[in-house]
């Protein structure tokens, strides 16, 4: 017997070659692991990203303190109190008429100036135009009032920022005469392109002088012609003068809650309207301009803040109309700020608590007790980042993180009352060319569009797909199936773009000059197969059997195509019979619909084109994996095929068929080029199928693009994103469960 | 057997039509679409006749027009008479067709509506000239004379002949400008833009000495003087090329006079032959898929787009190829099959249908903005503030896309790796290879068509996607190509055109909507044949794949 040859597999070669191979295998364990669970990962990384994009429009805000010192000059008492953009330097103007310019952080001078303001007179009141603009003007105790203006100037010496800050007299150091000899206890002033108008109030007595401005149009220096013009008295002393920015309406606040809205466009100014501000007789202590000068904000010594401007009322007359209001707390209401970039603003009230707020929002944003109770004046930065609080020389200044404060549930899904509208609305306007406009927020128009769009393209899809699918899979013969399966493939990969432009350019002017046939097709196209049917069936067996069983579609191909056809050349005799030559204007006209050329029938008709096949292939595969051994029974127990179907096939298949409806409404949900190049994404929300739409999809891909990053805009835009992507994923993944379950009901039977 | 109508519902054999007429419509719209996009995008190549005729507008005076039919429709006389016409009869349809009538800086608009029945005296004449120009469109009319530069060269019949040898002339002199505008010039720009990079770097860095100064100057006056150099050459060449011109008359009696090298294309259509129709017909469509755009897109060709399409799929798929198959391989092979598993699996598949706009959401916010900031300020810290890869483009896009058709690639793969029956692989294992080996040597080869697969259809989705590269990098006009001769070649900062978003930008943001519009419809047509080929290439894989583990589970 021969023994075996002695063969080792030990030798040093071999286990180093098999030390190696271990390696490979765990490295290659290992790899394989980290790249699998990083693409997850990555995955994962969609949603937590746009999560993260969005949680800063729901951190709530704070204010802080940041500095307290004491300004050196305690001359007067601070009347006025500013800051410059980058919030590094505060301006005091006080009743001596000094005006100091300091460091912002810990109250050093940066620079001394002194108000052209005579021996023994004092400055009384000191107010600004406009919320965010820099003239200022000053009424003194000698009835007369200075105009003057704050500015900045920033250098780069050393690529260090150095902010130079100066005060200048735009119309010159001479005081405007209002009121000779009275003083003035309130002043205001407002500039526009045409007129300069300034504007102060003694007791009940009110002293107006305008200005017009003639540019010279060779040197295109400005002179101005002033013009004092008389006033009408209000009943007690006035305690607030307001100046429109169109300078139509003077408001004056007098006595206790008495609004006076003054017309002052003519040349003999008269009282327009006379109200009160509050019902319960509560003390208004403030009143000021929001941001624009359309809305006026009144707080009141209930602690009560309330927002007015013009609007319709019933009689279609356009009043004073109180909008909304905000209650801080039980302690009178002192001062309000508005804030010089947003339609927000501050209010501080008698117990040392100051609020933030959001008008456009209708939100509080925070409360915060500052505990200061004797604060006499109080200035915010432009990009309300940081606020200025002064007491009689002792200085505050707080940092301020309110970033997004426009954002509210109400803001983006409720009604709101934007300003200039005579009632409540939804309306999504992101942006426009002017500062002070107010951006319209609300998601509401969006995803109706989105969900209108979903629904007709449903209405076309839902039906065709299911019984088309119904069709293939259970009475189509093998062979046809096997042709028909790549063609409803094809279709789901074409691009979305391209049923995108052919429904923009060619379905939607198509549809227009042939409504008719549209609709005619709607009832042509069943009845018109029914009757072929009806003949054929009746067709002697001979015929019949030419064609084999389950080729029923392929020979409705042709009559399909007659019929389209037939309608077609009849659409224009309808059009003249019934509609006198021309449906659209018939539409627009005698039934006084609105119709736009790009509107919700193509985008119904495009869009479900294009979610058919994705209904298609799922149904199908659901019907057509139904166990044959349940048809089989079904058919030896004596029931007709279409028994069969309805009553076990289909009954069994439903929940496949439920998921792929599920799944069509997440794509169409969620399809942006069809509806932004089949409709005229305008957001409006009206269920007419002849009026187009904006879906939320669609509008992320029109204003993304633009969107300033890291802005509530841009932050909005994230969340419609992350609406869509959460609704698709629940959507989906009910979907594949319940085609989970049935496919295990299926294995199980 | 009769069979009457109650007795026919109940027995469902209408319902069966039904549904069959169902399977029919959505039959007749998808082979409709397609041949529409196909009438409509290759008839556009095919030189038509020029008509001319007398328009006699009941009520006004009669004029002559002369253009190519765009397109007709019938109409109801109604709108006619509602819109102030008159002579029509109510209750007729009449034809109205689309003339393209070029000669846009005469007349200011490229097309016209005409009523057929008004056209009178319709003829084709034989010496009718199209022009097709680098501005303002096609020109329709009669040559009457070719010049060099005052003095007249050929009048009458042989003009012909002469435009055509000068417009040669002309097209092989605009070549050699454009290769000198495009890749000389281009390249020294290229390099001085680099110069003014490093000389920006070393500043930063603190490592200016006057010696590479010195360097950097002496390569600026280099380049400098080859600068000259080429722009002499330029301007001599724009003088020989500008020397000719043609002058033509317009079918309402206006002369004008037209230099050669503002024309492409001249061609007397009802002059020509079927033989000569065909040859350019084969030239019109070789222009638009090699050419450049021109007149904001709607003339010219679509190389550019169709070249940053496949840049882009390219980097694309080296990107989701790799990481979907590991991803996959991980799921099947290596991760513990249990609800986890189960979990990841059945999200993975639901991001196939998340809509795309959402992923472009991401790219903008996270690629772009995020990433590329951190990218600029470590490594292109000399070119900011101008962005390098903190703005959308073609490596963002890629990436994005990656993302976006990874479900497609996972989802194909593992369901290659769950056909392959499990015995193969232990047969493998009881052989001693290790897990690796198995997966390298035996499993990933059986599985390598299903992978294909995958990276088809992911290829063909990502063709044809649009929405979110809206926001991460194109453009509807690329000043150059994504790659290129210039250094470092390969311009993955740089934004590029796209199909699909030429077929969008073309079709709804060009001011000339009517004259781009049979372009888009050959850009539609060209994309829709990319995809179409690509999926049934993927179908007939995958068909044969299971084909062949059919016979392996026997």
């Amino acid at each position: 017997m021969q023994s075996a040859p002695n063969v080792s597999f030990d030798t040093p070669a071999l286990l180093r070659y098999r030390n190696i191979r271990k390696l490979k295998d765990r490295t290659a364990r290992y790899g394989i692991a980290t790249g699998g669970l990083g693409v997850i990962a990555a995955i994962l990384l969609i949603f937590f990203y746009l999560l993260y994009e969005v949680a800063p429009l729901f951190e709530s805000a704070r204010v802080q303190e940041e500095h307290r010192y004491v300004l050196p000059m305690a001359s007067g008492q601070a009347l006025y109190l500013a800051m410059e953009e980058q919030a590094e330097i505060g301006l005091k103007v006080s009743t001596s008429g000094d005006a100091l310019f300091f460091d912002a952080a810990d109250g050093s001078e940066k620079l001394k100036a002194h108000l052209p303001v005579p021996a023994d007179v004092t400055v009384t009141s000191v107010s600004q135009s406009a919320p965010g603009e820099n003239l200022l003007v000053a009424g003194l105790s000698d009835g007369s009032a200075i105009i003057f203006k704050h500015e900045y100037k920033t250098t780069w010496p050393g690529d260090k920022r150095v902010i130079t800050p100066s005060l200048v007299y735009p119309y010159g150091q001479d005081a405007i005469e209002l009121a000779p000899g009275k003083s003035l206890s309130e002043v205001a002033v407002r500039d526009s392109e045409e007129q300069l108008i300034v504007t102060g109030a003694h007791g009940n007595q009110l002293y107006m002088t305008r200005f017009t401005k003639e540019v010279d149009f060779l040197t295109e220096e400005v002179t101005l012609e002033g013009e004092d013009v008389s006033m009408p008295l209000v009943s007690e002393n006035v305690r607030r003068l307001l100046l429109e920015p169109d300078l139509k309406w003077l408001y004056v606040l007098s006595g206790k809650d008495t609004l006076t809205q003054v017309d002052i466009s003519t040349s003999l100014p008269a009282v327009h309207h006379v109200i009160e501000l509050t019902h319960d007789a509560a003390e208004v202590n403030d009143l000021e301009f929001l941001l624009g000068g359309i809305s006026l904000l009144s707080g009141d010594s209930h602690g009560r803040i309330t927002q007015w401007f013009m609007a319709r009322n019933e009689q279609g007359e356009r009043q004073l109309t109180e909008i909304r209001s905000f209650q801080q707390g039980t302690a009178a209401i002192t001062r309000i700020i508005p804030e010089h970039r947003r339609k927000g603003f501050l209010a501080l009230d008698s117990d040392g608590v100051l609020g933030l707020y959001n008008t456009t929002a209708d939100r509080k944003v925070l409360t915060v007790d500052i505990a200061d109770k004797d604060v006499t004046s109080i200035g915010i930065a432009p990009r309300a980042d940081a606020l200025l609080l002064g007491n009689s020389g002792a200085m505050k200044l707080f940092s301020v993180k309110n970033e997004h404060p426009e954002v509210s549930w109400s803001a983006l899904w409720d009604e709101v009352w934007y300003e200039s509208y005579d009632q409540p609305e939804y309306i999504w306007q992101s942006s426009a060319s002017n500062n002070d406009f107010e951006p319209k927020l609300s998601l509401m128009p969006l995803a109706f569009g989105t969900l209108k769009a979903a629904f007709y393209a449903m209405l076309l899809a839902a039906p065709l797909a299911i019984c088309g699918a119904i069709y293939t899979a259970y009475f189509m013969a093998p062979a046809m199936r096997r042709k028909v399966k790549p063609v409803i493939e094809l279709m789901e990969a074409l691009p979305t773009v391209i049923l995108g432009f052919l429904a923009g350019l060619w379905l939607a002017p198509f549809i227009e000059n042939n409504l008719p046939a549209i609709f005619s097709l709607l009832v042509m196209m069943p009845v018109g197969i029914l009757v072929f049917a009806f003949f054929w069936d009746r067709l002697p067996l001979e015929v019949r059997s030419r064609v084999p069983d389950g080729w029923h579609a392929g020979l409705l191909i042709p009559v399909v195509l007659l019929i389209g056809w037939l309608c077609l050349a009849m659409s224009g005799t309808l059009e003249g019979l019934f509609f006198n030559g021309d449906m659209r204007t018939w539409i627009t006209h005698d039934m006084g619909i609105s119709y736009d050329q790009r509107n919700a029938l193509v985008v119904g008709l495009a869009m479900g084109f294009a979610v058919i096949p994705t209904i298609f292939s799922i149904a199908e595969d659901a019907i057509f994996s139904v166990p044959k051994h349940l048809s089989y029974g079904s058919l030896a127990l004596g029931a007709t095929p279409w028994q069969t179907l309805t009553k076990v096939v289909l009954l069994t298949a439903s929940p496949g068929i439920f998921s792929a409806v599920m799944i069509g409404m997440g794509r169409a949900v969620g399809e942006t080029m069809i509806v932004l190049m089949a409709t005229g994404n305008t957001p409006i929300m009206d269920a007419n199928i002849f009026e187009g739409m904006r879906t939320l999809a669609a509008n992320i891909a029109v204003e993304m693009p633009e969107s300033e990053v890291g802005s509530s805009h841009y932050r909005i835009l994230f969340l419609a994103a992350l609406v869509l992507f959460v609704f698709t994923f629940v959507v989906n993944t009910l979907a594949e469960l319940v085609r989970h379950r049935l496919r295990q009901k299926y294995s199980s039977l | 057997m009769k069979i009457t109508v109650k007795s026919w519902f109940k027995s469902g054999s209408p319902w069966v039509w039904m549904n069959a007429s169902a399977v029919a419509i959505s039959l007749v719209m998808v082979i409709g679409l397609l041949a529409l996009i196909a009438v409509r995008g290759l008839g556009h190549f095919w030189p038509s006749a020029i008509m001319m005729a007398e328009y006699s507008v009941p009520g006004h005076t009669s004029s002559a027009v002369m253009g190519q039919l765009a397109d007709d429709e019938e109409i109801p006389a109604q709108r006619l008479i509602d819109a102030g016409f008159t002579g029509l009869a109510e209750e007729e349809l009449v034809t109205r067709q689309l003339l393209k009538v070029g000669n846009r800086d005469v007349s200011g608009s490229d097309f016209v509506w005409v009523v057929e029945p008004w056209l009178q005296s319709i003829q084709y004449p034989e010496d009718a000239i199209a022009l097709e120009r680098r501005e303002w469109g096609n020109f329709y009319g009669f040559l009457k004379e070719v010049r060099q530069g005052d003095s007249v060269v050929a009048t009458g019949s042989e003009a012909w002949a002469a435009l055509n040898t000068r417009l040669e002339r002309a097209l092989k002199i605009y070549k050699e400008i454009h290769h000198i505008e495009k890749k000389d010039i281009g390249a020294i720009n290229s390099k001085m833009e680099r110069l003014r990079l490093k000389q920006r770097g070393l500043e930063l860095r603190n490592q200016v000495t006057p010696a590479l100064l010195a360097d950097i100057a002496a390569q600026r006056a280099e380049l400098d003087v080859a600068y000259k150099v080429l722009e002499k050459q330029l301007g001599d060449l724009y003088v020989s090329f500008t020397r000719d011109s043609v002058l033509a008359e317009t079918v309402g009696g206006q002369t004008v006079e037209i230099n050669v090298s503002k024309i492409v294309r001249a061609y007397q259509p009802n002059a020509m032959g079927l033989g000569s129709k065909v040859a350019f017909y084969g030239s019109k469509i070789w222009e638009f898929v090699s050419d450049d755009p021109r007149e904001a897109n709607t003339e010219g060709g679509i190389f550019p787009a169709i070249f940053g399409t496949v840049m882009m799929v390219l980097i694309m798929s080296v990107i989701v190829a790799p990481f979907g198959v590991i991803a996959a391989v991980y799921l099947r092979e290596y991760a513990r099959q249990g609800t986890v598993t189960r979990i990841i699996r059945i999200a993975v598949n639901n991001l196939a249908g998340v809509p795309s706009i959402v992923y472009g959401v991401f790219g903008l916010g996270f690629f772009v903005y995020f990433l590329g900031s951190h990218v600029d300020a470590a490594f292109f810290p000399e070119a900011l503030p101008a962005p390098t890869f903190g703005t959308p483009g073609l490596l963002w896009a890629s990436i994005t896309l990656a993302l976006l058709t990874l479900p497609v690639v996972i989802v194909a793969t593992e369901e290659g790796l769950s056909r392959i029956p499990s015995s193969v692989r232990e047969g493998s294992l009881a052989l001693g290879a290790t897990k690796a080996e198995t997966l390298w040597r035996v499993v990933l080869p059986m599985a390598s068509p299903a992978m294909m697969t995958g990276l088809i259809l992911a290829v063909a989705r990502a063709a044809g996607e649009v929405a979110p590269l809206m926001l991460v990098g194109v453009v509807k006009l690329a000043p150059s190509l994504p790659l290129n001769g210039n250094y470092p070649f390969l311009h993955l900062d740089q934004k590029f055109m796209h199909l699909g978003f030429h077929i969008y930008d073309v079709g709804f943001q060009s001011p000339n909507v009517e004259a781009a519009r049979p372009l888009v419809y050959a850009t539609a047509l060209l994309l829709v044949i990319v995809i179409a080929a690509l999926n049934l290439s993927a179908v007939a894989i995958r068909n044969h794949l299971r084909e062949k583990y059919k016979s392996l589970e026997v």
